[in-house]
């Protein structure tokens, strides 16, 4: 057989320069998006201004955008849902890591993960029909009884609401911010932890001063990965949140989210402003979403990626 | 001394229990989904649902056949479109990635993993339903592979690299192009592994319901083809969900017990898979 | 200045004097060598791991490179079917002739000259996702072709590395089923089946045990009437049992090269004498 032939065989140069296209693409999917969504959404940024981050009023008929209902809507619920769920998934995550015994680890953390398998919609259903009759006829109730001298809440209890939406967000992004998290506490390097209870430290004060000061940011990370879940999630809010744009300051008022707003007038949109309108408010989101996933990732690769010692 | 002692066991028991108590709270709403999702759902399940259109609003009955064949029918577009690139890019990174580039790559990745859905349909509404002046299943297929491309295309990286380059050595070793190797020796051992990921992709597109709102649309009809406005399970509960009729309110039960399945079946399925792969290592 | 001394030598005494070993009737010389390294230098990064290596390789013999680790011979043995080109980095100046034809020309094909050139690894590497069969077939069927009497070529490979005898009913297993011993065995018989002119072998017995390691050898022996066969070892005994030649390698440059005998009875060099009395390394 001949040695001769090209250097390079021809074969490995297409099936690479194949494979380098569709890695390319992925860049350019990503860039082709911020570029229509802003193609989209130039007709009302002429047109609103500033106007559209401050104003109150959202009026389609009189060509009057004002989105702050929705970005406080948006910023609100989501803060209550980190408020709850951080704590959970937090214990979630210590559990399946240090309190766990080995032969639980597993089947819980597939529950877990099947949390954030249930569909949105699925989640919204139940909204609508178990967890809204639950909070009017009993959790409001107490609340407004037991804690009603703040504003938060106070009102007529009602179901639908800010308190609802913040809720079920933070059902759904329970699974991610534990997860992430659970993998920074395995990358924290095992000499730390043994180190610490070599030292006749219990658990609690092994996590404590020693695993936890060295995960702080891959943990700070995971939540703000969760937040950016919950900042863009659309359709199980959209179902239990009330959808009136109004600013209350009790979270038993209903309200309205950036994501919510389109869901519900993108397709009866009419016009290039009011399309442009909903395009920017999806602008918006796309861009802070974007933000949030790049300081996240940064953080936690930043834990993530000292593999020395680490658990497999 | 022992005081001490007993005082820092107790809080060392504490926190134990309360992160017990957390994970427990984490799970009793999916405890509570499954729950209400079958108890009400079941009742909705027969044959007219598998077999019937949806009636118009008043008339009860009906069913959501056109639904059920219209998911299966975004899926599979989905598929399509989205598993062939993602794996071919995931073999990009593993096994040729420049550094620079593929660092870029693998963070458009990452952080498109976590682009809100509802701006995706926003992207293929401007990209195609503008264009074609037409809601269809073409594009709501390319919504649902654009949220799936970045899962595979990870998975595939990630799997990728765990195959030993001792496989990729006993390959080139014997004369193989680099190509064929790749094909036949890196991507057939870590088949099992991709699979696993891109099943749990399926699953997560779908129950996506936002990104199709402006995509697919909806139909009460047979679809007749993929140019067309196009129903889906997801797409209809919703729409049956915030309707006032109690009749439509049991069909998203139903149809609810019938997605949540799909997307179980699919998750658990995933799971058993990996795991013959994990012994044989 | 060292290798050329002593690679004259080399010459010279493998023409001048006759082999007191049995296992030989015809004293083998390097007059007419299968291959030739010339000047070989070989980088990772910048760091040089070859230093200007000149050796050559007779046709049908066992030529054995030894040296402490690090010394560079896993890489020398590399480069002589370019596999140490395949890692990120690396780089390779200088000529290896083949039958008189350089395989570093541009315009050689890297694939081509590994069909002729097998390579059997440090750490026995079947394909996991094949049968026996299969793994003995693979560097046909990856290469596109189609061997006339599969059932015949197996076999005959099979027993090429007495193999057959203990695999004859189970060829439908996984490659990766059998034994450390076994699977090397496999591995070679995978790399017989392609029929190259010369074997090179990286440490192929460091992970097996004694018993395996003495079938191994055996083979290797057998293999020298049919094959060129190059093999690195940081076993001298093992050097000693098997080789014709032996080339001893230092800190990336060739100390000595001579018949196996010679280097290990009247060594020319002062490292080499140091090295098989076990002085260093």
């Amino acid at each position: 057989m001949a040695l001769l032939g090209a250097e390079v065989n021809v074969g490995d140069l297409v099936f690479r320069g194949f494979a380098a296209l569709f890695a390319v693409s992925i860049v350019l999917v990503l860039g082709a998006m911020a570029l229509q969504m802003w193609v989209a959404a130039r007709p009302s940024i002429a047109h609103s201004g500033w106007h559209f981050v401050v104003g109150r009023d959202w009026d389609p008929v009189r060509d009057s955008f004002g989105a702050l209902p929705f970005i406080y809507g948006t910023v609100v619920s989501s803060l209550l849902a980190l408020t709850i769920a951080v704590p959970i998934s937090l214990g979630v995550a210590v559990f399946l890591t240090e309190v766990a015994p080995p032969w639980l680890r597993s089947p819980v953390s597939f529950l877990v993960e099947l949390l954030a398998a249930v569909p949105s919609v699925i989640y919204g259903l139940w909204g609508i029909f178990a967890l809204a009759p639950f909070l009017r006829n009993h959790l409001e109730p107490l609340l407004g009884k037991t804690l009603g001298f703040l504003p938060l809440f106070q009102g007529p209890h009602q179901g639908f609401g800010m308190l609802a939406g913040g809720i079920i967000l933070a059902i759904m992004i329970t699974p991610t911010i534990s997860s992430v998290s659970r993998e920074v506490l395995r990358a924290v390097p095992d000499n730390l932890r043994e180190g610490a209870l070599a030292l006749g430290a219990t658990r609690w004060e092994a996590l404590r001063h020693a695993i936890l000061p060295y995960a702080r940011s891959g943990i700070v990370g995971a939540i703000i990965l969760g937040l950016g879940r919950a900042l863009g999630e659309t359709m199980a809010i959209t179902m239990v949140i009330g959808n009136r744009a109004d600013i209350s300051a009790s979270l038993f008022a209903p309200g309205y989210t950036m994501a919510s707003v389109i869901a519900n007038e993108f397709t009866e949109a009419t016009g290039d402003i009011y399309l442009g309108a909903l395009a920017e408010i999806g602008l918006l989101l796309f861009a802070v979403t974007l933000l949030l996933n790049v300081i996240a990732r940064l953080l936690v690769w930043q834990v993530a990626r000292a593999p020395e010692g680490a658990r497999g | 001394m022992t005081e001490r002692h007993w005082q820092r066991k107790l809080v060392d028991a504490m926190v134990r229990g309360l992160c017990l108590v957390a994970t427990l709270a984490a799970l009793v709403p999916l405890g509570l989904v499954l729950y209400y999702v079958t108890s009400r759902g079941i009742g909705g399940i027969d044959r007219a649902f598998f077999t019937e259109l949806p009636k118009p609003v008043g008339e009860t009955g009906g069913g959501m056949a056109n639904a059920f064949v219209g998911t299966l029918e975004l899926v599979g577009l989905a598929c399509l479109f989205g598993i062939p690139p993602g794996v071919l890019a995931g073999v990009y990174l593993a096994e040729f990635g420049e550094r620079r580039f593929a660092k870029l790559v693998r963070f458009s990745a990452d952080v498109m993993s976590g682009v809100p859905s509802i701006t995706i349909g926003i992207f293929v509404y401007t990209l195609i339903v503008l264009r074609t002046k037409s809601f269809s299943a073409y594009a709501g297929g390319v919504a649902l592979a654009v949220l799936m491309l970045p899962t595979v295309t990870r998975t595939t990286e990630e799997l990728l690299r765990l195959v030993p380059e001792s496989l990729r050595e006993a390959a080139l070793g014997l004369g193989v192009p680099k190509w064929r190797a790749t094909l036949s020796v890196v991507l057939r051992t870590a088949a099992p592994g991709i699979a696993t990921g891109i099943m749990l992709a399926i699953a997560r597109v779908a129950g996506e319901t936002a990104p199709l709102l402006f995509t697919a649309f909806n139909n009460a009809f047979w679809p007749t083809g993929l140019g067309q406005p196009t129903a889906s399970l997801p797409v209809q509960i919703y729409t049956y969900a915030v309707s006032p009729y109690d009749d439509w309110h049991q069909k998203a039960w139903a149809a609810a017990l019938l997605l949540v399945g799909m997307v179980l079946i699919l998750n658990v399925s995933a799971r058993l898979l990996v795991r013959p792969r994990v012994r044989s290592r | 200045m060292t290798q050329s001394v002593s690679l004259l030598g080399a010459t010279t005494s493998a023409r001048d004097s006759t082999r007191s070993s049995a296992r030989t009737s015809a004293p083998p010389t390097t007059d007419q060598p299968k291959m030739r390294a010339e000047a070989l230098k070989a980088y990772f990064g910048a760091t040089e791991v070859l230093k200007g290596v000149t050796l050559p390789v007779a046709s049908h013999t066992v030529t054995a490179i030894i040296g402490p680790s690090g010394c560079g011979k896993s890489t020398f043995i590399r480069c002589l079917n370019r596999m140490h080109e395949v890692v990120a980095g690396a780089r390779v100046a200088g000529k290896v002739l083949l039958d008189h034809q350089d395989i570093y020309a541009p315009d050689v094909d890297p694939v081509r000259v590994r069909r002729r050139v097998g390579m059997v690894f440090q750490k026995p590497n079947p394909f996991p996702t094949m049968t026996i069969r299969e793994n003995v077939l693979s560097g046909l069927v990856l290469n596109g072709l189609r061997p006339k009497d599969p059932g015949e070529l197996v076999e005959r490979a099979l027993r090429q590395v007495a193999l057959w005898d203990e695999v004859k009913d189970v060829l439908n297993r996984s490659g990766t089923s059998l034994s450390g011993g076994q699977q090397q065995r496999l591995c070679i018989a995978r790399s017989l089946a392609l029929e190259p002119e010369v074997l090179l072998m990286d440490e192929p017995c460091s992970a097996l045990d004694p018993i395996a390691t003495a079938r191994v050898e055996e083979l290797i022996h057998e293999l020298r009437e049919r094959y060129t066969i190059v093999i690195v070892t940081h076993n001298m005994q093992q050097a000693a049992r098997v080789a014709d030649f032996t080339a001893f390698f230092y800190l990336g440059e060739l100390v000595e090269h001579d018949r196996t005998d010679v280097i290990f009875t009247r060594p020319s060099e002062k490292k080499t004498e140091d090295y098989i009395t076990g002085r260093f390394g």
